[in-house]
């Protein structure tokens, strides 16, 4: 089971039976991990990785690191909710650390996530602070390479 | 100058590689996708380059000691011993340029003009061409799909004459990824009781074996297989260090006395930074050969299905990283196969027969590639077999 998901996580478009033939078992033994791990929720979607930065789209994301007091008997967990979502929130995260809550979000430019930040973030109730990064270039996402890879420079031999 | 009438028999007598020129044009077309190569598509290893990297920064650029640094000789010993078993004294250990060194020493060694060296083919190129550069006579054994590429007692024996002097033993094999078990290492250990012919076990592919039983080396299996063999092995294939060129050999002391002889004259020793990487790579990397190993083991299923599902017969194999399907079925010749393959559909393959005549029938694939790249291969590949069997 955990190799079937390591080879998805490696590339979700395997097909199944490509995943029997590498994991040594059956067609129908892997229709029924997926199907498990889809309704036990293992499995959360299948998506690709874009690099936006080489289509016409604009495309901006940024880290917000947010320091919040945690509510009586539900600590982070109703802020980070609520949070979640927003649908321009990518991910939401409690750290250890020098503050609470990471977020990634995304926006068409600078102005969007500042007005987030503003309008929907800052008076949030237990909200304390933010601090708002910006991504300049990414270089590897979910651990796809978006540099171009280098070339095979291996030579035959016999 | 007449160069011709100046170079020695032997070497003018070498035939140059058939398929030379097939790969040429491989490396000349665009968006070729190559299965063709012979070596891991990992980088060494990170601790390990900055191992090498450590020691030219300490300044460690002289020549070591001829048979290799002490530390070296002693973590070779205890690897052998902790993977295969094998018992050998750090003095009983030489560092070479490559396995291909410690094949080269071996064979110069033992080869006189006219010994014959017995030779199971399909098998890795440089043996057959050492041997004529000695003047000794290569005697190709026929290895068969059916026996799973495996040497068995009744070719050996029948191979065997008075002049026999030494057998190559490639087991994990190139170009096969076939493999001898315990059982058939005891069946060829009977067939040469009462010879005096001597052992090249070429293990270079010893930690790349799949289905969960690990190679067995010729030599850890009796005291008398140990007397026979030279066993040759190195870091190229399962630490992914082609480049470094660094391999070593084992042998009774005897024999070691002369391998080492030659390999003072001929080399001095092995590449001191090479050498200072591989204490790390044998002391701290037995994990990260096993992941490598894994992977490899999840692409070969990959590739045999593809290909049996294409319709090409594909044995699957015990070992290395290479598979060697049977191409009969498209009514084509290897190199034949080949070229149109690649003219087609732009992908190179390797036609058996360049690792000996009987290999003529099958092609050899490396699947020491990315998984993408395997099924973009395979795909091609399946759209080639469909296109000949439809105009068939």
């Amino acid at each position: 089971m955990l190799d079937l998901l390591k080879l998805l996580e490696e590339n979700a478009r395997y097909t199944v039976p490509e995943l029997a033939a590498m994991l040594g078992t059956s067609e129908s033994e892997v229709k029924a991990a997926l199907a498990a791990c889809e309704k036990s929720g293992v499995i959360r979607g299948y998506k690709a990785i874009i690099d936006w930065d080489r289509t016409e789209r604009d495309y901006v994301s940024a880290r917000i690191e947010l320091k919040v007091t945690p509510k009586r008997d539900r600590g982070f967990e109703e802020l980070a909710e609520q949070i979640a979502r927003f649908p321009e929130v990518q991910s939401v995260y409690l750290m250890s650390g020098g503050y609470d809550l990471a977020l990634t979000i995304v926006g068409e430019n600078f102005k969007d996530i500042a007005s987030f930040v503003a309008y929907r973030l800052a008076p949030m109730d237990s909200v304390l602070s933010t601090a708002t990064h910006f991504v300049l270039r990414r270089y590897k996402d979910r651990g796809a390479m978006l540099v171009e890879p280098g070339r095979d420079e291996r030579s035959v031999m016999l | 100058m007449d160069y011709r009438r100046l170079f020695s028999e032997s070497a003018a007598a070498l035939k140059p590689s058939g398929i030379r020129k097939f790969f040429s044009l491989a490396a000349e077309m665009k968006d070729v996708i190559s299965l063709g190569v012979g070596e891991p598509d990992y980088k060494t290893p990170w601790i390990i380059r900055k191992a090498g990297i450590d020691s030219l920064d300490r300044g460690n650029t002289w020549y070591t000691a001829n048979a290799g640094l002490s530390a070296l000789q002693v973590e070779i010993t205890r690897y052998l011993s902790r993977r295969f078993s094998l018992v050998y004294e750090p003095s009983q250990v030489l560092v070479t340029v490559g396995g291909s060194e410690a094949i080269d020493l071996t064979i110069r060694a033992f080869v006189n003009p006219g010994d014959e060296v017995l030779l199971p083919e399909p098998c890795f190129v440089a043996y057959s061409a050492i041997v004529q550069l000695c003047g000794g006579v290569p005697v190709p054994i026929v290895t068969k799909e059916e026996d799973e590429f495996r040497l068995t007692p009744q070719a050996l024996k029948a191979a065997i004459t008075e002049k026999s002097k030494l057998l190559i033993f490639p087991f994990p094999n190139n170009p096969t990824g076939g493999v001898m078990r315990r059982e058939h290492l005891l069946e060829i250990e009977a067939a040469l009781k009462g010879t005096d012919i001597m052992l090249l076990s070429d293990e270079i592919y010893a930690e790349l074996t799949y289905g969960g039983e690990k190679h067995v080396s010729i030599a850890s299996i009796s005291d008398d297989m140990k007397a026979r063999t030279i066993v040759v092995n190195g870091f190229s294939k399962a630490y992914a260090m082609t480049g470094w060129r660094l391999g070593y050999c084992v042998a009774p002391a005897p024999v070691m006395d002369v391998l080492f002889k030659i390999h003072q004259y001929a080399i001095m020793c092995a590449p001191t930074t090479s050498q200072y990487a591989a204490i790390e790579a044998l002391k701290h990397c037995d994990r990260e050969i096993g992941d490598m190993a894994a992977d490899y083991d999840r692409r070969r299923r990959l590739i045999v299905a593809g290909l049996n599902d294409i319709g090409l017969r594909c044995f699957s194999p015990g070992g290395a990283f290479y598979v060697f399907p049977s191409i009969r079925s498209t009514g084509m010749g290897s190199l034949e196969f080949c070229e149109k393959l690649l003219e087609s559909k732009r992908v190179a393959v390797v036609p058996g027969d360049a690792f000996g005549a009987c290999g003529e029938g099958f092609v050899r694939i490396c699947y020491a590639y990315s998984t993408e790249h395997i099924i973009e291969a395979l795909s091609r590949i399946g759209e080639f077999v469909r296109e000949i069997k439809k105009r068939a």
